[in-house]
């Protein structure tokens, strides 16, 4: 039997204080190969300050952040080599090209081969009519397309997504779903997910996070943990957290 | 340092020249309008003045440095503009890419356009005024390179108090060269100012600069030490302004300011 192999993120004790508001407050978590975790919650939970600081643009408090072993602070650039990311709030620069981003981005990766890189990503997001088409005046749908082949480019250990198919109609929301559970079941990736989506959370998540005021208070399976909970379904769960959240922060 | 890392910067502003002909329009035609409007009022100058001293070197020659210096400098800062009129800190900086070498890309690529401008204001001044400037052959080198590295100095450091203050203190960083000017003796001896704008001038390495070319215009010994000096102030400068631009940045990873950055996030 071998070994279970390393984590690809790992996340021990993160804290990050503004002032006095504490955004996230002593969060760890891992991700494993082959497994997609979704990190859940309401607006202001500190799901993206928890992303920021794992993507190296935000510095924590305290704690620490470690991709493949290798410790963000210490190496963030060989940290991020093997990650990438995709967010509704991060379209690429839309006076670049289609090709002309993907290239750009593909040369800050470092990824190998990179014109033939290029084309099975245009060809896997159905972009390649696009290629020499402005990026700023794709559709919404599009750009979202693109910051995915973006995020893909350079075959991350670790895959940072954001709403990821947010802007995107249902059916090809469900093809990107099944490229990337395809893609992780290689084995070979860990994703972190967030998305206000429930339904797509309970389908493409192995393990779901749920954070309030900055503090995991829930984990687990998305299939089971609702009725854990005595929810009928994730959406129910959320919504519950989400109240509870808001209660709290009335009676403060 | 990756060297593909600092040349998909480079790349991607190339690419913003290639597909945007109103980028390339302030490095041609501004300075083909300046060479124009210096160009005759030295004319006219020369025609009217009956002095000794040519006005069509001594004035468009010193137009002519100026501009390139100006250019210097909006090359870097137009450079790192791009990147914030495209929202696009966040996408870079989530990536491998270290902030030195997006500081390289912005660097080099204010080399390119700087030389291209260089070339279109050289030329243009020897066809449409005679002004050769070819003639001081390789002893005008150090006077340039003065001038590059005040340039990318100032370029640097108004990119770190955009980072700082926000995309609207743009409007702080283009007068900069303007401001600079009076007290860089551009069109006349520094000796003539007084003694506070001379004391301002004297921390400025254009104004050694500028001295140096009016000395070897009047057909004397170029003035090395000096000339050094100016280089000396260039070089502590330039470094002082990528601390300080690194500073900035490492503020604002702390306080997230890289991530939230937008069109308005500071005014």
């Amino acid at each position: 039997m071998s070994p279970p192999s390393p984590p690809v993120l790992s996340v021990e004790r993160l804290a990050k204080s503004f002032g006095t508001l504490k955004a996230v407050n002593d969060v760890s978590f891992q991700v494993s190969a082959g497994e997609i975790v979704g990190l859940l919650g309401p607006n202001g939970a500190g799901k993206t300050t928890t992303i920021n600081m794992i993507l190296g643009v935000l510095e924590p408090t305290v704690g620490r952040i470690a991709i493949q072993g290798v410790d963000l602070r210490a190496d963030r650039s060989a940290a991020l080599s093997c990650t990438n990311f995709a967010a509704v709030y991060a379209p690429l620069p839309g006076n670049l090209t289609v090709e002309q981003n993907l290239r750009v981005f593909g040369m800050i990766y470092a990824v190998e081969n990179l014109t033939k890189r290029i084309e099975e990503v245009l060809a896997t997001y159905d972009l390649s009519k696009f290629r020499r088409t402005k990026a700023g005046v794709l559709s919404s749908g599009e750009q979202t397309r693109l910051s995915l082949a973006k995020a893909m480019l350079n075959r991350p250990r670790l895959l940072l997504l954001d709403e990821p198919t947010a802007s995107i109609d249902p059916s090809a929301a469900r093809d990107i779903r099944a490229g990337i559970a395809g893609m992780v079941e290689s084995g070979r990736c860990g994703v972190l997910w967030t998305s206000h989506n429930m339904v797509e959370v309970e389908a493409v998540c192995d393990r779901v996070l749920f954070l309030s005021h900055g503090r995991i208070v829930l984990e687990g399976d998305p299939k089971t943990l609702p009725h854990l909970h005595g929810a009928e379904t994730l959406d129910d769960l959320f919504v519950s957290v989400a109240h509870e959240t808001l209660d709290e922060g009335r009676s403060r | 340092m990756s060297r593909s890392r600092v040349a998909a910067v480079v790349l991607r502003i190339l690419y913003l020249y290639r597909g945007s002909p109103q980028r390339v329009f302030p490095i041609l035609v501004w300075v083909v309008v300046d060479i124009l409007l210096w160009g005759f009022l030295t004319r006219y100058l020369n025609s009217v003045a009956r002095a000794e001293i040519n006005f069509v070197v001594a004035l468009l020659g010193a137009v002519l440095l100026w501009d390139f210096l100006t250019r210097v400098m909006q090359g870097v800062t137009m450079a790192l503009f791009e990147d914030v009129w495209s929202r696009n800190f966040l996408n870079y900086f989530a990536t491998p890419l270290r902030m030195s070498e997006y500081l390289a890309g912005l660097i080099l690529a204010a080399v390119g356009s700087s030389v291209v401008s260089l070339i279109v204001m050289v030329t243009f001044a020897r066809v449409a005024f005679g002004l050769s400037f070819l003639s001081y052959g390789l002893a005008l080198a150090p006077f340039l390179a003065v001038l590059f590295l005040t340039g990318i100095a100032f370029g640097v450091a108004a990119a770190a108090l955009v980072l700082r203050l926000g995309p609207a203190s743009e409007w702080l960083i283009w007068p900069i060269p303007t401001i600079a000017s009076p007290f860089a003796g551009v069109f006349y001896p520094v000796t003539i100012l007084p003694g506070w704008m001379q004391a301002i001038a004297a921390l400025l390495p254009p104004s050694y600069v500028f001295e140096g070319m009016r000395a070897v215009v009047a057909g004397k010994p170029a003035p090395w030490d000096r000339l050094a000096l100016g280089g000396g102030l260039a070089m502590i400068y330039l470094v002082l302004a990528c601390l300080f631009f690194m500073s900035v940045y490492h503020t604002a990873i702390r306080t997230g300011l890289i991530a939230r950055y937008s069109a308005e996030t500071l005014s």
